[in-house]
């Protein structure tokens, strides 16, 4: 069969990439700059035999989401920065519970309403920290419309595999462009279901996790009868103040995804064998990032970009090995702080010099902003060459 | 038919309960219990949904699944639930804090959307499981650890909200009377569509003794005195000012719920995508 190449959304993408996963409900709440993906679940979801609900707001479009991934059913759900705010405590209710789920977070410009439909990465750390107590989850971030696509269905895949709720941390540019793409037919990218439990209902305990896994999870309706609290909980699911009990049930949390990093941690190198400028990014970022590097090569300076895909867990060993490799390391985002270029330099060090491009005024950045730092690091290499 | 008694559905293992003395909790949880057997309902059909305060405790004495969440959340944690399978029963245990307070967004969405759902709101008329502060359900003028000198706010007429919201079952009824607590139960779990039932209860160490009822066996009485019949209610003049509450079923009707609309809408894009394909 002919393969035709569509001109699509990243949104777009973002939507059909779940579908694709096998997600079969949404619950959500319009909010600028991801409403298509509410829009476009809408139309197809009862289509494919699955439900669309549009919440009274956000906090009860994660709580909808949660409730329907314990039948069993791949549940997802859309927004961005101030409705991202709100979901933050049903959000730990899935870490806690050890709940599959897909919230997808469309960063734009804040703070408050800030420039509600312009771009900003200035969420990366409320991704990580928003919500109270020891707790950690997996975010990842697409730079392009194909990223958008398969980053979705590795999102459910990780969420499925970990019974954690993952973050897809995409930002306006990526969810608003629009690029060529072919949608993956059924096989062509793995798809990956929870485990369920093989134990009699008897026998069931939803929080009996293995060495550094997950716990097979069954489905609310199904033969198994079983509790899931936001409390602290022993195996059973029923709550537990036993002080051994909230050690093992909070390093568990953590440890599952620690100990399967390599598995989550994806990046992405362009040039950075031969490379003495190394530019990190993330998201749209990347792209002004390649622009840049691509345009400093044109004038003799080796620049090459690392890619960071996954957000969180922080890439840091794969930081620190091309950094290594460079003599000068910028972080190129848009936002203020440099939320990605402070877990930079928990990773690096004092080891490689390390330089920030920010911009947070709700552009685009532009390839000029991180080529002008390549030139001011490719000037101090050569000063200090002599 | 024997006489119902809920045990199959009771942990007894998590007993003696944290409920104190007088607590109308008990009588409450019985009374879903015995519902829940006299419908026949299988413990892995049902999914209990609490929240967070001395009700939303309940689960823990519960042997049907369950999903213990955030404060006022419980409905919209059901409603995911019941839309991704709607063969469950699904029940919402809260508060009046949390269900008609914080949660009481949810509540009026939950009626409006009729999403086939049950709420049991065990009204105690303050926050129990923090010390005794003022609700959305605290009676204009009451003492409580926040209103001290009383308070200013008047409270809903909960079971007035839900109907005027959409709901397709109202009633009321005080725990005094656990036999037509049960019966509105199960009445509620029954009727397809949103569901509530308004459960007033003693809080007998924090709102009694702050308002003239020291002993619980005198807020008892008030609710026997307080609770009547809508039929009686409807004869008196004034009867809210003199503290009277109506009882019984308020609101019994049939009104298509979200997920028989919702299979319509799935029917026919699916027929119309299936007669393009032709």
């Amino acid at each position: 069969m002919e393969k035709v190449a569509k001109l699509v959304q990243g949104n777009e993408a973002i939507a059909e990439g779940a579908f694709y996963a096998g997600a079969r409900f949404y619950a959500g709440y319009p909010i600028t700059p991801s409403s298509e993906i509410a829009d476009i679940s809408s139309r197809r979801l009862p289509k494919l035999g699955g439900i669309y609900m549009q919440m009274e707001d956000e906090i009860a479009s994660i709580a909808a989401v949660i409730g329907a991934s314990l039948t069993g059913t791949k549940s997802f759900t859309a927004t961005s920065g101030p409705g991202f705010s709100l979901m933050q405590e049903n959000l730990g209710v899935a870490i806690m519970g050890e709940v599959p789920c897909v919230l997808v977070e469309v960063q734009r410009s804040g703070p408050s309403t800030g420039l509600a439909t312009r771009p900003g990465q200035s969420d990366y750390m409320q991704i990580r920290w928003g919500r109270h107590g020891d707790q950690t989850l997996i975010a990842l971030a697409p730079a392009s419309v194909a990223e958008c696509f398969s980053l979705t269905v590795q999102a459910f895949n990780l969420s499925e595999k970990f019974r954690t709720p993952v973050v897809l941390a995409a930002d306006e540019i990526v969810g608003h462009m629009r690029e060529n793409f072919i949608f993956p037919k059924p096989g062509d990218l793995p798809v990956i279901d929870r485990e369920k439990p093989t134990v009699t209902p008897a026998e069931y305990l939803p929080f009996n996790f293995g060495i550094d896994g997950a716990a097979p999870l069954a489905s609310f309706g199904s033969e198994y009868t079983f509790h899931v609290t936001t409390t602290m909980h022993g195996e059973n699911g029923y709550a537990s103040t036993d002080p051994a009990n909230a050690t093992r049930r909070i390093t568990h949390l953590h440890r599952k995804l620690e100990a399967n990093r390599d598995e989550i941690v994806l990046t992405k190198s362009y040039d950075t064998e031969v490379c003495d400028v190394l530019i990190i990014a993330a998201g749209a970022v990347t792209r002004t990032a390649r622009a840049a590097a691509l345009e400093a090569r044109k004038s003799g300076i080796k620049a090459g970009v690392l890619q960071l895909i996954t957000i969180w867990p922080f890439p840091d060993k794969e930081v620190m090995a091309a950094s290594v490799k460079a003599k000068k390391v910028i972080v190129a985002e848009m936002n203020y702080a440099g939320q990605l270029a402070g877990e930079v330099l928990k990773a690096i060090g004092n080891s490689v010099e390390l330089r920030k491009v920010n911009t947070f005024n709700g552009e685009v950045m532009y390839p000029q902003a991180v080529l002008q730092e390549i030139q001011r690091a490719s000037d101090s290499l050569a000063a200090g060459a002599k | 038919m024997a006489v119902s008694t809920g045990l199959k559905y009771l942990k007894e293992s998590a007993l003696p309960h944290q409920w104190c003395s007088g607590c109308g909790n008990g009588v409450a949880l019985k009374a879903l219990l015995r519902a829940f057997e006299e419908l026949e309902y299988a413990s892995n059909q049902v999914v209990v949904v609490t929240g967070i305060g001395c009700w939303g405790k309940a689960d823990i004495y519960i042997r049907t699944s369950a999903l213990h969440v955030t404060h006022g959340r419980a409905l919209a944690y059901a409603t995911g639930i019941k839309a991704a399978n709607p063969e469950l029963h699904v029940v919402a245990l809260m508060g009046d804090g949390d269900g008609t307070t914080i949660g009481g967004n949810h509540l009026i969405h939950s009626a409006r959307r009729n999403m086939d759902l049950t709420a049991i709101i065990v009204n105690n008329l303050n926050y129990g499981m923090t010390g005794g502060q003022q609700s959305a359900m605290t009676p204009a003028g009451s003492i409580t650890s926040t209103t001290s000198y009383g308070n200013p706010e008047r409270a809903f007429d909960i079971c007035a909200l839900a109907e005027a919201a959409g709901a397709n079952y109202v009633a009321r009824e005080s725990i005094y009377n656990g036999q037509a607590l049960k019966n509105r139960m199960k009445e509620g779990l029954a009727n397809k569509g949103f569901s509530l039932v308004e459960v007033v209860s003693p809080c007998t160490t924090l709102y009694g003794p702050r308002n003239n009822m020291r002993e619980p066996v005198s807020m008892l009485r008030w609710l026997k005195k307080e609770g009547i019949p809508a039929i009686e209610y409807d004869k008196l003049v004034n009867p809210e000012a003199d503290g009277y509450f109506r009882t019984g079923r308020l609101v019994s009707k049939q009104a298509p719920d979200f997920i028989t609309r919702y299979r319509e809408i799935q029917a026919r894009v699916q027929g119309e995508m299936a007669g393009k394909q032709k």
